[in-house]
This record gives C-alpha cells, sequence and structure tokens, in this order.
C-alpha cells in the first residue's frame, strides 16, 4: 500500500516537473510591466542555495518558479554503491539540520526491512536524541524566520540555545551537526557519563527561554502584521500538494506519524499535536505554521523529559546490531516524522550487501513546490517570509 | 560662526580688502568641525551601535585580548580599523552602471546631511550658520538625501538597488509630512523658527520640580514628541522602517553595488542624519542644551554636555528599536504614515492650539 503511495507521489512529481516547463515558456510572454528577478542562488534569505525565478509587478510577486540542483550530490546513486552501513554518513547530509531524525528514519526502516528488533534502551535512547534534534532544528527555523521579517535579536537567542544542544551532541558523538550516531540495530555509543543530568540541565534551562522568543518575536505587533493571514495554505492544498510535518499541522490538520503512523516507542510518551488554530489571522497563514514550530519545541521536551524519566539505566546497545547488514530480496517503504515532515525511505534490496535502489522522500520538497501557489499576489517581502515559515533544507530538497 | 568669523577677520586691518577670500575662509573654519563632527560621530556610533548590540544579544561584540595586532580594549578599536579598511578598499564602479550618476550619489547624499548639520546648534553660540529659520531648514536639508539614494538606485543598474531606491523615496517622502507637523506645535509654543527662540522658550521650570521642556508641556506635546521621533526613525531608514536596504529581502537593497569608500560615506551620512533627527527632537521637545535641573549646570560647556547626552539617548532608543523589532512592510509602512501619524500629527496640532488657548 505504502508503495502505491510513492508511485503515486513519483507521478505527482513528474507532473510539476512538467509543469515548470510549460512555465518557462510563458516567462518570455512578459509585458512592459513585469519584471523578472532572480532571487538566488546567492541571496540571504533562501536558506540554502536556492533560485527563485519571480516575475515581480511593482512589489506584487506574478509567478514564482524555484529551481534547484545546486547542491545535487547524487545522494541516491551514492547509497546504491555503499554498503547499508557506509550509507549513514550520507543521509546525515542530507537535512543537515535534522541529522539525527534522518538516521532515526533510515535505521527504522532497514531494520524493518531485516526484522530486527531493537532493545528498549536503544529506542528511548533513539527517541531522546531525535527529539533533542527536533529542538535544535525548531529552533533554527523560529530564528531565521524572525532574520527573514527582519528582527535580528531573537536569531541570536535561538542559536545560543541550541549551541547548547550542539554541545550536549558533541559531547555524545563528537560531530555537532553531521552525527552518524544512529546506526542499523542500535546506536554508536551509549550515553556518556553524566550525560543524562546534563539533559535534564538543559531542559530545565530550555523551559523559561521558550516564554522569552514568545515575548520578544511571537506576540510582537509588527511580527503578527507580518506573519498573520499571510501565505495562507488552506487544509486541501496542503493535502493535494503533500505537504507534511509543521506545515500542514499549521493549517489545522492533526498529522502526525508519531502518533497517526506510530514507530519506535512514541505510543509510550503523552504528548499533543499542535496545530494552527489561526490565532492571530487565518487557519494556515506564516503565524500559524510558525506557532506550530514554538508549540512542539515544548512538546518535545515533554517528551524527552518522560523517555529520560522512563529509560532503563542498564543494557547494551549493541545488542540487536547485526555483524553484516544483508537484507534479503525485498522491498519496504518506511516513513518517519523529521523536524520537517514525513521522512520517507524506499529501499529495494537484492540480497547483496548494498541497496539496488534507496530513494528518500523529502518533506521540504514537497513543501517547497507549494511555493508558487500560496505566494501569488503578495509583495516581494511577504514571499520571503512564506518561505521562512517553510523551513526548508536545501541539502534535503536536492539530495 | 561664519558671522563671528567674518567679524573677526573683517575687524583686523591688513585683510579687510579681501572680503571674498574673508568669506571663503570663514565658511571652511566652520565647516570643517563639523565634518570632524560627523566622522567621530559615525565612527563612536558605529562602535557603540556594536557594543548595545551585543550585549542585547548575550555577545560580547568587538574585543581585543592580550598582546598582538588586535582592536584594542573592548574593542575600542574596531571601527577605526573598519574606516582604514574601507578606505584602502578597491574602489568598484559596476561595467554596467551609469558612471557619472553613481559617482554623483554618495557625494549628494553626504552633502544632504553635511548642509543639514550647518544648521544645528550645539549650544548658544556654537552654530555653524545662524539662520532665524533653522528648524525650517533643517526639515528641508534632511530630505535632500532622498534625491542621492533614488540615483544610487537607479544608477547601480541592479533590481536589488531598484526596488530599494523606490521604497527609500515613497518612505522617507511620505514621513517628512508627520516629522514637519508634528514640529509645529512647538512653532506654536514659542513662536519662532529659529532654535535659540526655541530653547530659551523652554527654560525655567514647571509645576516645580520637572524643567519647562516641551515635552512637559501639556499632554499633546508627548504625543507630538513620539509622532515626530517615530517619523524620524522612519525618516532615516532605521529599523523597523529600514525596508530601503532589508537585507532579508533586497541583500543591501540601495547600496548593493557600493563599497570602499562610498559606502562609508552611506554610512557615515546615516549617522549624522541620527544624530540630526534625534538632535532636533532633544532641541525641539527636550529642552535643547538646557540642563535638566533647572537653574544648575547651565553654561556653554554644559550646554554642548547636555545637547549630546539627551541626542545620544535619543540615539540609544534608535539602536534599542533595531535590535528588538521586526520590519513592517511596504504597504504596512505606508498605511502607518497615512492613516495614523498624519491624522495623528493633525490633532496634536489641534490639541495643543486648544490647550495653549484654555490654559493661558
Amino acid at each position: 500500500m505504502s508503495f502505491q503511495k510513492l508511485g503515486m507521489e513519483l507521478l505527482l512529481i513528474k507532473l510539476k516537473m512538467g509543469g515548470n516547463k510549460i512555465n518557462n515558456q510563458n516567462l518570455n510572454n512578459n509585458t512592459d510591466e513585469e519584471m523578472v528577478l532572480n532571487i538566488g542562488p546567492q541571496h540571504p534569505s533562501t536558506h540554502g542555495v536556492l533560485r527563485l525565478k519571480t516575475i515581480t509587478d511593482g512589489e506584487i510577486i506574478k509567478k514564482i518558479t524555484p529551481y534547484i540542483g545546486y547542491l545535487h550530490r547524487c545522494f541516491e546513486k551514492h547509497c546504491e554503491n555503499l554498503t547499508y552501513e557506509q550509507a549513514i554518513p550520507f543521509i546525515d547530509r542530507c537535512d543537515y539540520i535534522g541529522s539525527m531524525n534522518n538516521d532515526f528514519g533510515y535505521a527504522v526502516a532497514v531494520e524493518k526491512l531485516m526484522d530486527i528488533k531493537v532493545p528498549e534502551k536503544v529506542e528511548y535512547i533513539r527517541v531522546i536524541v531525535a527529539e533533542m534534534n527536533r529542538i535544535a532544528s525548531h529552533l533554527l527555523a523560529v530564528g531565521v524566520f524572525g532574520l527573514d521579517v527582519g528582527a535580528v535579536t531573537p536569531f541570536v537567542y535561538c542559536f545560543r540555545d541550541r549551541e547548547r544542544i550542539l554541545d550536549l551532541f558533541e559531547m555524545l558523538c563528537g560531530a555537532r551537526l553531521l552525527y552518524n550516531y544512529i546506526w542499523v540495530g542500535g546506536v554508536s555509543h551509549d550515553f556518556p557519563i553524566g550525560w543524562v543530568e546534563k539533559t535534564y540541565d538543559f531542559l530545565d534551562y530550555f523551559e523559561p527561554k521558550i516564554i522569552e522568543t514568545n515575548d520578544l518575536l511571537t506576540y510582537n505587533k509588527i511580527f503578527i502584521e507580518r506573519t498573520a493571514d499571510v501565505g495562507v495554505i488552506p487544509p486541501e492544498v496542503a493535502i493535494s500538494y503533500g505537504v507534511t510535518g509543521p506545515n500542514l499541522r499549521g493549517s489545522g490538520v492533526k498529522w502526525d506519524l508519531r502518533k497517526n503512523d506510530t514507530y519506535s516507542i512514541y505510543d509510550k510518551f503523552d504528548f499533543d499535536i499542535p496545530v494552527g488554530t489561526g490565532a492571530m489571522g487565518t487557519i494556515g497563514d506564516c503565524w500559524d505554521r510558525y506557532y506550530v514550530r514554538i508549540r512542539e519545541l515544548e512538546e518535545s521536551l515533554k517528551i524527552i523529559r518522560q523517555a529520560l524519566d522512563q529509560m532503563p539505566r542498564d543494557g547494551d546497545v549493541y545488542e540487536s546490531m547485526p555483524k553484516k547488514i544483508r537484507p534479503k530480496a525485498g522491498h519496504i517503504y518506511s516513513r518517519t516524522e523529521s523536524p520537517r515532515g514525513d521522512l520517507g525511505f524506499y529501499i529495494e534490496s537484492d540480497g547483496s550487501a548494498t541497496p539496488s535502489r534507496l530513494k528518500l522522500r523529502s518533506p521540504a520538497f514537497t513543501a517547497l513546490s507549494c511555493m508558487d501557489e500560496i505566494s501569488k499576489g503578495w509583495m516581494l517581502a511577504d514571499m520571503l517570509t512564506i518561505l521562512g515559515s517553510l523551513d526548508i533544507v536545501l541539502g534535503e530538497i536536492d539530495r | 560662526m561664519v558671522d563671528f568669523y567674518i567679524n573677526l577677520f573683517s575687524s583686523i586691518e591688513l585683510i579687510k580688502s579681501y572680503q571674498s577670500s574673508i568669506f571663503i575662509i570663514s565658511v571652511l573654519l566652520a565647516g570643517i568641525p563639523i565634518f570632524g563632527f560627523m566622522a567621530v560621530n559615525a565612527l563612536v556610533a558605529v562602535y557603540v551601535e556594536r557594543k548595545v548590540s551585543a550585549f542585547m544579544q548575550d555577545r560580547l561584540g568587538p574585543m581585543g585580548h592580550g598582546v598582538g595586532l588586535h582592536a584594542g580594549k573592548w574593542g575600542v578599536l574596531q571601527t577605526l580599523a573598519d574606516a582604514i579598511k574601507l578606505l584602502t578598499k578597491e574602489d568598484i564602479i559596476p561595467e554596467s552602471a551609469d558612471k557619472k550618476l553613481f559617482l554623483l550619489a554618495p557625494c549628494i547624499i553626504f552633502i544632504g546631511s553635511f548642509v543639514a548639520f550647518a544648521g544645528f546648534p550645539f549650544n548658544e553660540f556654537l552654530i555653524a550658520a545662524d539662520f532665524n529659520l533653522g528648524l525650517f531648514y533643517i526639515l528641508a536639508m534632511s530630505s535632500v538625501g532622498v534625491i542621492g539614494i533614488i540615483l544610487a538606485g537607479y544608477s547601480s543598474n541592479n533590481k536589488w538597488s531598484l526596488y530599494g531606491s523606490m521604497r527609500s523615496a515613497a518612505q522617507i517622502v511620505s514621513y517628512e509630512i508627520p516629522a514637519a507637523l508634528s514640529l509645529l506645535p512647538i512653532v506654536m509654543l514659542s513662536g519662532s523658527l529659529a532654535f535659540k527662540d526655541i530653547v530659551l522658550a523652554q527654560t525655567g521650570s514647571t509645576l516645580g520640580i520637572l524643567p519647562n521642556w516641551f515635552i512637559f508641556n501639556n499632554p499633546f506635546m508627548i504625543i507630538a514628541f513620539w509622532l515626530f521621533f517615530i517619523a524620524g526613525v522612519a525618516e532615516v531608514n532605521r529599523t523597523p522602517f529600514d525596508l530601503p536596504e532589508a537585507e532579508s529581502e533586497l541583500v543591501a537593497g540601495w547600496m548593493t553595488e557600493y563599497s570602499g569608500m562610498r559606502w562609508a560615506f552611506f554610512f557615515l551620512a546615516e549617522y549624522a542624519n541620527m544624530f540630526i533627527v534625534a538632535g532636533v527632537a532633544t532641541i525641539g521637545f527636550l529642552g535643547g542644551w538646557l540642563s535638566p535641573i533647572p537653574g544648575y549646570f547651565d553654561g556653554s560647556i554644559w550646554g554642548v554636555f547636555w545637547l549630546v547626552s539627551k541626542t545620544s539617548f535619543l540615539i540609544f532608543v534608535m539602536m534599542w528599536f533595531r535590535w528588538t523589532f521586526p520590519r513592517l512592510r511596504t504597504d504596512q509602512l505606508m498605511r502607518m504614515c497615512w492613516k495614523f501619524f498624519l491624522p495623528g500629527s493633525f490633532f496634536v496640532i489641534i490639541g495643543v492650539g486648544l490647550w495653549d488657548l484654555i490654559m493661558r
């Protein structure tokens, strides 16, 4: 069933690419009033190397065509020539803001393919680091979104707090951004001595900081003016484009794979799925998407706290780790909830040590695809606000 | 100061007959200190801005420590190093730019704020050119810069620059009006456009303790002060009104193509304009060079001190704005100007007039 869904998705992507070509031809028939503006690939607000070919009339956006591929590294083709273990560092580099979640998704997929049951301790460790990583990712999204609407200070505050998570990860696995921590069948190390206590300290430190961000940015009058009612994604549009994650929840759709299609041990924790309510404007506007991320910070804190409390202290993290990863021939599509949405891995195995095909379903790609639809008619400044609210990572879009 | 120098030189028998030379020398003698002041003001303000932003953001800002080549203790030499870097940088003019206008634009922007400084009083006597309509003159001159901004945006032949200059033209021209209208109550209360008379009208004390500044004159004046100050922030393109150079939208707006010394001139002008807006607010509403404790610490030197410190405080408030608020959108900016600021300033004018009529 999941395979059928994937097929539909591929078809959709194909259709969209065809659509782009038709639009390119239209670009040449400009009237005198219109100007083609190339935003990117070098621009402070494109969140990476993205090029947006924008047709503007004065400051009003008429049409946006995103051009991607500046960061294309042949990830999927690479994986066909790498063993399952060797693919993990490459998967780290896809969504470089949420590496732990990427590894998590991949590990879950391969484990499903190989029928590996992971010990409970490993599950807890995975959930804790994944949620920590989600906080780090959302902090970056919130901070950069503030930067997009012109507020510099919240960005620095968010980075200050994110720094503490990165320090914790550095203590955990030596890396600050690309962790290579979650492996198939286990994790690379157990928690080091003192890590759990430091994480508790971080949780106590971080909880009031959310209120600080709310005071400084979320309920700022200018910020609300800039983001409320702007770039509304109606729920049906979001679903038809395949938008997932906080962007979909911002549109009021209660869809979170951690609850709806639960994996690992997420069913053991008590947490809410925040959805956009249109508190400041319409349901699905930029403010809602932003606020869903803020609320998710709180929910992630809840999960981490419960997981740290419940986690079995002793146990072997290498217990279920296979000596060699050689899944029998077959295929699997597995999806997990990354900070950006449904992160899907389709793996086809022919029984050898390397996957014969590996496809990554990128949530940021689908989020970017609805850019044209939702930012038409808005002004240039709003367009960059909308782009910021979608929280895209070009490493994952281009792969 | 110019009149003073002309009189001084004319009284010397030896050079009495060279009237035109005397005039030029007098103007230079009055003008060069202004240039010096503008440069020092920019150096200090940039350093303070960096430190203020750093402290607001949990950072240290420019720092130097230990021996070796660095920016001095607490980074005090940082802006000097930046200035040297800017002055020695390669001078780049884009190939497709309109060269003449491209070179002219920084000059116009700089001249705009320099000329405005000529009418700005630091105390009763320290004013380069004493007009009897100084307020009017400064308001007029502070909008000369917009021509330079439009030229810069147009001549760069860059879409970002064009956007920036279009926004800037709309913004500055619009906010001129509420800024000027909210200064009218001062003219109504003091009955003069000359800075000297405006400040002299604020001497003494009111209600026993408060100094008799115009801001404490009546409740409407507090509104007028805020209207002028916010419109002034918009006029000098500072956050939350920094749309013309909005770095997250327009890369660097109208100054995208400028670098090196020309860009440094824009910077110089920006901080000079900040000083002028804050200074006019100080003179008009906060008693100019008068001491906050009526009757004490008055005098020429104290006057300069009070004026500069009050102005610096207002500049600090502008920096505070910048590191706290997000940016408005063009249409919101215009709506704010025409729907709130303009009616607001009319309301204040009527209010102050009625108050004065009834209370006096």
